[in-house]
């Protein structure tokens, strides 16, 4: 029974190995479930989960394991994306809201439908009266106009005090793919450091100078080398064309990490796809900016490109010689990023749209394949790809 | 088999702590703790080994740290200026071999408990290094040329803060348990054990205070349990009503003593822009 349990874990990629499975068996010999579903759960998760981002993901497997139910285990290989139904407003249910929910039968018989339904949908939908999705009116889905209805993806819902420990899934939102903070986005790009010793002579070699002053017979002979530094440099590119504004918060936040982080960072801003023109701070936009061509003179090609944009606009913007909606472009966008391209080989794209909708967009299809598939989502594991691509 | 550990008198655990730590106890793993900072995630290990009455051993990591110097350091720059100087004790190489705190917890005649704290702090091999001396409990002096082995298997106790990711090969040896933020009951436990005999609605103020300021929304830097209960300690020694805390008091629009709460100034002066703003929109 266990042993299905384990490879149900890993198939909903909680990468549990064969001696934490041997521990946990060894936990359980050991008494220390005690007979409580609650603490074997607590057991089984201390063994088998290493890392809090599978939290949710192993409580959705334990659900689906201990309750048997066959519906859910469809529902788990597909879930639904945070982004799905992103949270435009700060809203929630008032005092009366929740005593029609009551009157409907719960919490628990609402989210049991929904699970049933989760399990019949597989694609995004918006509006209509039966599925879930964003602005309808059926019960489920969020920002809808039923009252009654129940919010999914939402973040502050304590309503579901009832429900087991595992049921409640309070660890969703630390999943690697949800959108993240400063803090991670610098520990993300910690991994991009390259150490090299460089400068001036100033630390001690403690094993050198043993070296030397044994061979010198005892007399000391004092060895310096200089500091390890970070010799990583990063010319940053980054979108404020207008349909960037709903990513502005999390571009900032890329951008100050970024800041913190590199010593040797040099920061670009352009408008919807770079020409001929970048511009070093972008409040003074309407200024001339810095010629393209001298960046690419100024830079060497040690430089690591990283162009931050959601890439969402007219294809013309890309493909075709005047088509810059701010400017008249002698030469079409696409020219000037295969020069970026290949002045700087080590290079990525970094995206805040959700991947959900790049192949739906032809400017991102577009940019895409100019970037030979280098271009990652702006959220935990996209930033780990990115920075191994430029690593 | 010993006691088993469920808290102390000054430590509340959740019943899903206090599992991870009995199995690791049981089971002689070392546990991994992460958690939000100030959740006590260091102080666990020294209330385990207070509640489970064993000696201590704190090894705090820092980004310089290397697992040699867990182990032992060779002290060669004294044994050359001895050489110098034309000392005895030259001769014998044990006289400069530095125990580290593992050797230390290893040498403990009755069990230890063993903090390695922050652990993500060190490099990123860090952890590596470690692999064979956690696994089995023992590593080897090249030095001397002998094996040090654990006369008691160390209750070992790991936290990090997630800067770096640990390896997994070192992940699978652990049990691992993420403290999470407590809820407002158990937070109630908690200020209660610090504060024993507080009058009960100051200390409902200030957790309502507490929980709606975790709550507001772009927060920097969100206030954890430890600044709550300094926050506390300072209402306390001020003396301050429980209706001061109340958020209809028209004079101030920030709670008071909030520099125990809040800790920079964006944070500050986000507060007190949506303070002003539900005010304004509540008339």
């Amino acid at each position: 029974m266990l042993v299905k349990f384990f490879f149900l874990l890993r198939e909903a990629g909680v990468p549990a190995t064969i001696p934490e499975f041997l521990a946990l068996l060894e936990a359980l010999r050991a008494g220390l479930a005690d007979a409580s579903a609650e603490r074997f759960y607590y057991l089984a998760r201390a063994c088998l989960v290493k890392d809090e981002r599978h939290y949710d993901r192993f409580d959705r497997a334990f659900a689906a394991h201990f309750r048997g139910i066959e519906g859910a285990l469809a529902t788990l290989a597909r879930e639904l994306p945070a982004d799905w139904l992103a949270r435009l407003e700060e809203a929630r249910l008032s005092e009366e809201e929740k005593a029609r929910i009551r009157a409907l039968g719960g919490w628990e018989a609402l989210m049991r439908a929904l699970r049933e339904r989760l399990a019949e949908q597989t694609a995004r939908h918006q509006g209509g009266s039966k599925w879930i999705g964003t602005a309808g009116t059926s019960p489920f889905g969020a920002y809808g106009y039923n009252p009654e209805g129940v919010r999914i993806g939402q973040d502050g819902s304590r309503q579901r005090r009832a429900t087991k420990v595992w049921d409640r899934r309070e660890f969703a939102n630390l999943d690697g793919d949800v959108e993240l903070g400063t803090r991670n986005m610098k520990l993300a790009l910690r991994r991009l450091r390259r150490y090299a010793r460089s400068g001036a002579a100033d630390e001690l070699a403690l094993g050198e100078t043993i070296d030397a002053t044994a061979r010198s017979g005892g007399w000391l002979d004092v060895k310096m080398v200089p500091q390890r530094r970070n010799v990583v440099k990063v010319l940053l590119l980054l979108d404020v064309g207008g349909s960037m504004d709903e990513h502005v918060r999390v571009s900032a936040e890329l951008f100050s990490a970024a800041r913190a982080e590199f010593k040797h960072l040099e920061q670009y801003y352009f408008h919807n796809f770079p020409y001929e023109r970048l511009w070093r701070d972008n409040r003074r936009r309407t200024e001339l900016g810095v010629d393209t061509f001298e960046l690419l003179r100024t830079y060497a090609r040690d430089y690591r490109l990283v162009v931050v944009g959601d890439a969402t606009m007219s294809p013309y913007e890309i493909t075709e010689v005047g088509g810059s909606v701010e400017h008249w472009n002698a030469e079409s966008g696409e020219t000037w990023l295969r020069r970026l391209l290949q002045a700087y080989p080590r290079h990525v794209w970094i995206n805040p749209q959700p991947e959900a909708l790049w192949d739906g967009t032809r400017s991102i299809a577009i940019t895409r394949g100019l970037l030979e598939g280098r271009m990652f989502p702006l959220t935990l594991s996209g930033l780990d790809a990115a920075i191994a691509e430029l690593g | 088999m010993g006691r088993s550990f469920d808290g102390t008198d000054r430590y509340i655990a959740t019943p899903e702590l206090a599992t991870a730590v009995n199995a690791a106890v049981v089971l002689g793993r070392p546990l991994l703790i992460k958690g939000e900072p100030g959740t006590g995630k260091t102080l666990l290990a020294e209330e385990i080994a207070r509640s489970l009455d064993k000696p201590l051993f704190e090894w705090h990591v820092k980004s310089t740290t290397k697992a040699q110097q867990g182990l032992y350091e060779y002290d060669a720059v004294s044994r050359l200026r001895d050489s110098q100087l034309g000392d005895v004790r030259v001769q014998d190489i044990r006289h400069y071999i530095v125990k580290g705190n593992l050797w230390e917890a290893f040498e403990s005649d009755v069990q230890p408990v063993l903090l390695i704290d922050e652990i993500d702090k060190a490099d990123i091999e860090f952890p590596n290094d470690l692999l064979r001396e956690l696994d089995r409990m023992e590593f080897y002096v090249y030095e001397t040329r002998e094996t040090v082995r654990a006369r008691h298997r160390p209750i070992i106790v790991i936290t990090s803060n997630n800067e770096k990711e640990l390896p997994d090969a070192f992940l699978r040896r652990c049990f691992f348990h993420y403290i999470r933020f407590p809820d407002e009951e158990t937070m109630t436990k908690i200020v209660d054990v610090h504060f024993p005999g507080l009058k009960r609605d100051l200390v409902a103020e200030a957790l309502r205070t507490f929980f709606r300021l975790r709550e507001a929304p772009g927060l920097k830097k969100k206030p954890t349990t430890s600044e709550l209960l300094d926050w506390i300690r300072l209402l306390v020694a001020e003396d301050i009503a429980p209706e001061a805390l109340r958020g209809d008091d028209a004079r101030s629009l920030l709670p008071p003593l909030y520099g125990a709460l809040l800790k920079n100034e964006q944070d500050v002066h986000l507060l007190e822009q949506l303070v002003f703003l539900s005010r304004r929109n509540a008339r």
